[in-house]
């Protein structure tokens, strides 16, 4: 055989095998059939937990919202948490651990976020939902997409776009009332009152909901979305996700009535039911692939044929590779990637509460001037001077007294810090003060001193805060 | 490439090279014709709404008669609409008014710096620091004298320096005495052989009997640890002093200290805003 015809021969077969895996590109578009049963109930549950996003801005605790990210006044109010810009390190804790949840759970079962709780999953089940009640089944909806612009199908799309750009709005205005007062954006909006700032989020999430998850959906997962891509490396073998059972199933082959089963033929009836109702159009008997989000609709399909045609329900489950293939699966414990996982998460949370339980009411932070490091007096004695950032979180103003370490340094004298100061509350009250040490009292060219503010409240609670900076004298 | 086309059918260019590598004419893919007709809508767009085409004498203003310049000075505008309040306060008040207000003294903390640094930093150091031969604004010793009045006059009409050449008048071994005399009172010893020298030559005339200075005169205080003219050998350096004078006319060695008027560089709010500036490094009296 020359080279040559090896090459083609090889070609052919990936030519072949390439044939049995279909891409979906979005020229087909996606009808899925709707169905009941236990994923399908799941899901509409965890898609009930998304009506947090559009009724939680309206909860009000004191004179304020209760969850506000107020980014013109660099605050945000988290029911009785207020977080400040000096917080914020806190949050790549809070991200550490989304993202390692987001792993752990994918390492364990699967694209769980994917398949139930994605905004795109759900507002397009929503969408869907919304197509099914006014064009009715996959079936109708493919004819309608078929058919001419008659009035009738005008009014029943215009109908459709309707109810579309309701969601889409709302969407939008709920967003967009978390981060600004929710009752005064309604007032805003209703009397054009609004922000520009409003009106732009407002529009661009109208435009992205509208467009993502009327039209286009499925292909958001497929090539938009970065998550899709994360999370099906991080499964393996042992991860348990909606499979088909491939050892129970083949060789698949209709059922005919009357007509004896042959000895070969597996358990699945190619009814291709499990392909009719996926939201994203796979064939999940073809194995794991990325247009899965593991929605476990399939699951619910074919256990309902099963049912019918007498046999076990479970030809398609929640299953991993290895239990499939009948290989002992490895218990969680001895699974490094849980230890692994556990271990980061563990971190992120400790470092969450180390950050809340440290946060302190009153901070202080401490500029030594540079220009001049230090200033000889013509009575012989140094003088440094300090800026001091007083930030006051608590949610009134504080009348605070300066003080530093005075038994360390013999003769320290300090110079703008005779009156009490009023630290402004939620922000940073910028303080200079001098200090004052004869030259004869310093024993090396830099020491350390402690400055440290304090105050009362008006129910007379005593706040206070420390901070070490240095005094610096000439060369000795 | 071959004459003869052996693939007639799938719309190849009839470029074909080693029988059977061809070039096919496919139109490109369907996004990338959408984002190239968006670009070639946003270039109209652009060149709608901002000025884009020169021409001879002049250009395409767009609809919007957006510049750069505009821009700047829409910007600059803003700032002056922010500061206003304050510089219309700060017209009608005398520095010290100013210097007790605690709004308008940070305000002039803040809005000084760059003041400052156009006009004072070059000699006197960032933050008032001082530089060999140019005084620290910093500390408490002051030749003019250390009121807020009498910083503003410094500023105001500048300060020149003076003290007579001695090269003529005192030998060498007087020079001595008095520098070893001068450096030893800032370090509390009273030499009396010196103090006699120091009131015999009469150089009490200028720094006053106590040698403390005459802010009158803006003559040295030659008591405290300061010096105008600082050095490592600081008593070599009150010897030059001594021998060569400060700004003395017809001696090449002579001290130069001289501080320009910044009457009509400044505007006397600006004048009025460095003064209190000049106080808050920590040596205002």
């Amino acid at each position: 055989m020359s080279e040559k015809k090896i090459q083609d021969q090889s070609l052919e077969e990936l030519y072949a095998e390439a044939h049995e895996h279909t891409i979906n590109v979005g020229d087909v578009k996606i009808h899925a059939k709707r169905m009941g049963g236990k994923f399908r109930n799941l899901k509409w549950a965890s898609n009930l937990l998304w009506l947090v996003f559009f009724i939680g801005p309206y909860f009000r605790l004191g004179d304020r919202q209760a969850v506000l990210f107020d980014i013109p006044h660099r605050q945000f109010h988290i029911f009785n948490l207020t977080l400040l810009p000096q917080d914020i390190w806190m949050l790549s804790f809070v991200l550490l651990f989304f993202a390692i949840l987001l792993a752990v759970v994918t390492a364990l079962a699967g694209r769980v976020w994917c398949g139930f709780f994605c905004f795109q999953t759900v507002w397009t089940d929503v969408f869907t939902w919304i197509e099914e009640k006014l064009e009715g089944t996959p079936a109708k909806r493919r004819k309608l997409e078929k058919a001419p612009w008659t009035a009738a199908k005008i009014i029943i799309r215009a109908k459709k776009y309707f109810l579309w750009l309701l969601i889409s709005l709302l969407t939008g205005v709920s967003f967009t009332a978390w981060f600004t007062d929710a009752y005064q954006l309604w007032i805003d909006l209703f009397t054009l009152q609004a922000s520009s700032t409003a009106y732009i989020t407002i529009s661009m999430f109208i435009a992205g909901t509208f467009f993502l998850a009327g039209f286009l959906r499925e292909q958001t997962c497929f090539w938009l979305c970065p998550y899709a891509r994360i999370q099906a490396v991080m499964i393996d073998n042992t991860s348990i996700v909606p499979s088909y059972d491939v050892k129970r199933g083949e060789n698949r082959g209709r059922l005919v009535k009357g007509k004896p089963t042959s000895a070969d033929q597996g358990d699945c009836v190619d009814c291709n039911q499990c392909v009719a109702v996926c939201p994203t159009g796979v064939d999940i008997r073809g194995g794991q692939q990325e247009g899965c989000i593991m929605c476990g609709l399939c699951i619910d399909a074919c256990d309902s044929v099963m049912e019918k045609i007498n046999k076990p329900t479970g030809l398609i489950k929640y299953a991993s590779w290895d239990g499939i293939m009948g290989k002992e699966e490895l218990p969680l414990f001895k699974r490094p990637r849980v230890w692994v996982y556990s271990t980061i998460l563990l971190i992120s949370v400790i470092g969450v509460v180390v950050g809340l339980s440290g946060m302190e009411s009153l901070e202080l932070k401490i500029l030594h001037a540079r220009q001049p490091l230090f200033v000889i007096q013509s009575d012989g004695t140094i003088q440094n001077r300090y800026t001091l950032k007083v930030l006051n979180k608590i949610n009134e103003d504080l009348n605070i007294t300066i003080s530093a370490n005075n038994e360390k340094f013999k003769g320290l004298i300090l110079l703008g810090a005779e009156k009490k100061i009023n630290a402004l509350h939620g922000t940073v009250t910028p303080v200079t003060i001098f200090v004052k040490i004869p030259k004869k009292n310093l024993t090396e060219t830099s020491q350390s001193i402690v400055f440290t503010v304090s105050g009362k409240d008006k129910e007379g609670t005593f706040y206070q805060s420390s901070r070490e900076s240095v005094f610096i004298g000439p060369k000795r | 490439m071959s004459e003869h086309n052996p693939f007639p059918d799938e719309g190849n260019t009839g470029h074909i090279w080693d029988d059977n590598l061809r070039e096919l004419s496919n139109p490109p893919p369907n996004w990338w014709m959408m984002a190239w007709y968006a670009s070639i809508a946003f270039v109209i767009g652009y060149g709608l709404i901002y000025p884009m085409i020169p021409l001879a004498t002049s250009y395409t203003k767009g609809l919007t008669g957006w510049t750069a310049i505009g821009e700047y000075n829409a910007a600059i505008a803003e700032v002056e609409a922010i500061r206003k309040p304050y510089e219309d306060k700060l017209a009608a008040m005398s520095a010290k008014d100013i210097l007790a207000d605690n709004e308008l003294s940070a305000y002039v903390e803040a809005s000084g710096k760059v003041i400052f640094g156009d006009n004072c930093a070059a000699c006197h150091g960032a933050g008032g620091s001082g530089n060999s031969g140019f005084p620290v604004l910093a500390d408490d010793d002051w030749l003019y004298g250390g009121t807020i009045e009498q910083i503003q006059t410094t500023i105001t009409n500048g300060r020149k320096g003076m003290m007579t050449s001695h090269a003529g008048t005192l030998t060498e071994a007087e020079i001595d005495t008095l520098a070893n005399y001068v450096v030893g009172l800032s370090e509390g010893k009273v030499d009396e052989k010196g103090k006699a020298l120091f009131q015999s030559k009469a150089c009490f005339a200028c720094h006053g009997m106590d040698a403390k200075g005459m802010t009158a005169m803006g003559s040295a205080n030659l008591t405290d640890g300061i010096w105008r003219f600082a050095a490592i050998d600081q008593l070599a350096s009150v010897k030059r002093t001594i021998t060569h004078g400060v700004n003395a006319a017809n001696d090449p060695k002579t001290r130069n200290a001289e501080m320009p008027s910044f009457k009509g560089k400044l505007s006397d709010a600006d004048i009025k805003k460095m003064a209190v500036y000049v106080y808050k490094f920590g040596g205002g009296k």
